[in-house]
């Protein structure tokens, strides 16, 4: 039973470490969870990944697995008795479909990245170019289907969950919303939909810590770098 | 019925090599069509509406774009020879992160070595050798990325070595002399017919780069 323990680095605000989170729990899978501190990294979170010294960090049979994506199709590959919990289609092309929004979500990152750095001079530009990309995966990706992986909750949802709950924050501190239910009706639908899901409803971080970390991060980024 | 396979490529392209590369390891016939960026034809834009980009695999008509997601389509279609993933699970998640790294790491920096000059340069040199050195790490003494036998590690970095001498010869560095068993590795790998078919001469693509830079005023 030692052997299988599952063992879980992550740090409480990360969405990327919530993608895992998630997935474990759709698999009913156990899992230990260890909290990282950056400002002092701990030896075995730079041991098991060394190369990114990055979470989330999944180890399992004293073997780590690091990078959202690839511990997401680890997971799926690794608990896949019951085709109840499958998290990606069993079709090859609906696979691939799968992966390629899965992708896609970096090139969503980036863009609300740039939306959630914006000032006053350059939010119109930012969020015009936020809410372009958030109508692709709607008109897309999500199409007419509760959710991107269609009845059930899959990948693609959990890769793209972020959207649901830190994105609430970011719009608060930038004073503009980008997802709103008169422009984005069916991905705004999905961000309800997507948290009243169990799984999801009760593993989410608090939100006004969460709202306390984003405006930290925000100052921490926007700020001109010190001279040392 | 018989499989019908497009790829929509352009000769240079380190990405569209893997799509080539797969196909071949697998051998499977498939009418390639050489796409022009500065003008791309109806049929790329309407298979890769999001991106506009190459390679796309049209099979029996549906579009499967981005090159990793490509040869993981590729190795689970035609599963039943040369499996490019493992069946393991670790083994495999440690492929793809291999294959992530390369394309997060090395693709930035090989760009910055054709683009930019002085101190800019020198860290574009510093960054990939760097990123070389990883490489050649986790290679270790194993003769492929995929252990015994070429897999999907090896089939995500080889199509850049081609493109090697080019980064070289802009940065004034020799990728021997820092990872000399990385371009052992090279070597094994450019002896294998599916490989030296599906890569693009070295000359050639410096030659293309030169066009490149003059024409965007990196001389």
């Amino acid at each position: 039973m030692e052997e299988s323990k599952v063992i879980v680095h992550g740090f409480w605000a990360s969405a990327y470490v919530y993608r895992v989170i998630w997935a474990l729990k759709l698999k009913g899978v156990k899992y230990d969870y260890i909290e990282e501190d950056f400002s002092n990294k701990s030896q075995s979170l730079l041991e098991y990944n060394p190369v990114h010294k990055k979470v989330p960090v999944l180890v399992h049979r004293g073997r780590p697995v690091v990078e959202s994506s690839v511990i997401l199709e680890y997971i799926e590959e690794t608990w896949s008795d019951d085709p109840l919990t499958s998290l990606l289609p069993s079709d090859a092309y609906e696979r691939s479909v799968a992966r390629f929004w899965i992708d896609f979500g970096q090139q969503v990152s980036r863009t609300l990245f740039a939306f959630f750095l914006s000032s006053d001079e350059n939010k119109e530009t930012t969020s015009k170019k936020a809410r372009e990309t958030l109508e692709i995966i709607q008109e897309q990706a999500l199409g007419g289907k509760k959710f991107f992986g269609g009845n059930r909750l899959g990948l693609v949802d959990l890769s793209y969950g972020w959207l649901a709950h830190w994105l609430e924050p970011i719009q608060e501190l930038v004073n503009v919303k980008v997802l709103e239910p008169n422009t984005l009706p069916t991905l705004y639908r999905w961000t309800i939909d997507f948290k009243h899901e169990p799984v999801i409803k009760d593993n989410l971080p608090d939100s006004k810590a969460l709202l306390e970390h984003t405006t930290r991060q925000r100052k921490k980024f926007t700020s001109p770098p010190k001279n040392n | 019925m018989a499989d019908e396979v497009v790829l929509l490529d352009t000769y240079f392209s380190m990405f569209g090599m893997r799509a080539r590369l797969a196909l071949a390891e697998k051998g499977i016939d498939y009418e390639y069509k050489e796409e022009n960026l500065g003008d791309k034809s109806p049929v790329l834009l309407e298979m890769n509406p999001v991106h506009k980009k190459i390679p796309v695999l049209i099979h029996n008509g549906k579009p499967v774009c981005e090159s990793l997601i490509i040869v993981q389509y590729i190795d689970e279609v035609w599963k039943d020879n040369s499996p490019l993933l493992p069946s393991d699970p670790y083994q495999k998640a440690q492929a793809r992160f291999w294959a992530d790294f390369v394309d997060k790491k090395l693709y930035d920096a090989g760009r910055r070595l054709c683009t930019t000059k002085g101190d800019e340069l020198e860290t574009a040199k510093k960054d990939f050798i760097e990123v070389l050195k990883l490489l050649e790490a986790e290679l270790g003494e194993k003769p492929y990325f995929g252990g015994e036998n070429f897999g999907f590690g090896d089939v995500a970095l080889i199509t850049y070595s081609n493109w090697f001498y080019s980064y070289e010869t802009c940065g004034n560095f020799s990728a021997e002399e820092h990872c000399p068993k990385l371009m052992e590795w090279v070597k094994r790998c450019m002896g294998k017919e599916s490989v030296s078919k599906s890569l693009a001469d070295p000359k050639k693509i410096y030659d293309s780069i030169l066009v490149f830079k003059k024409k965007h005023g990196f001389e």
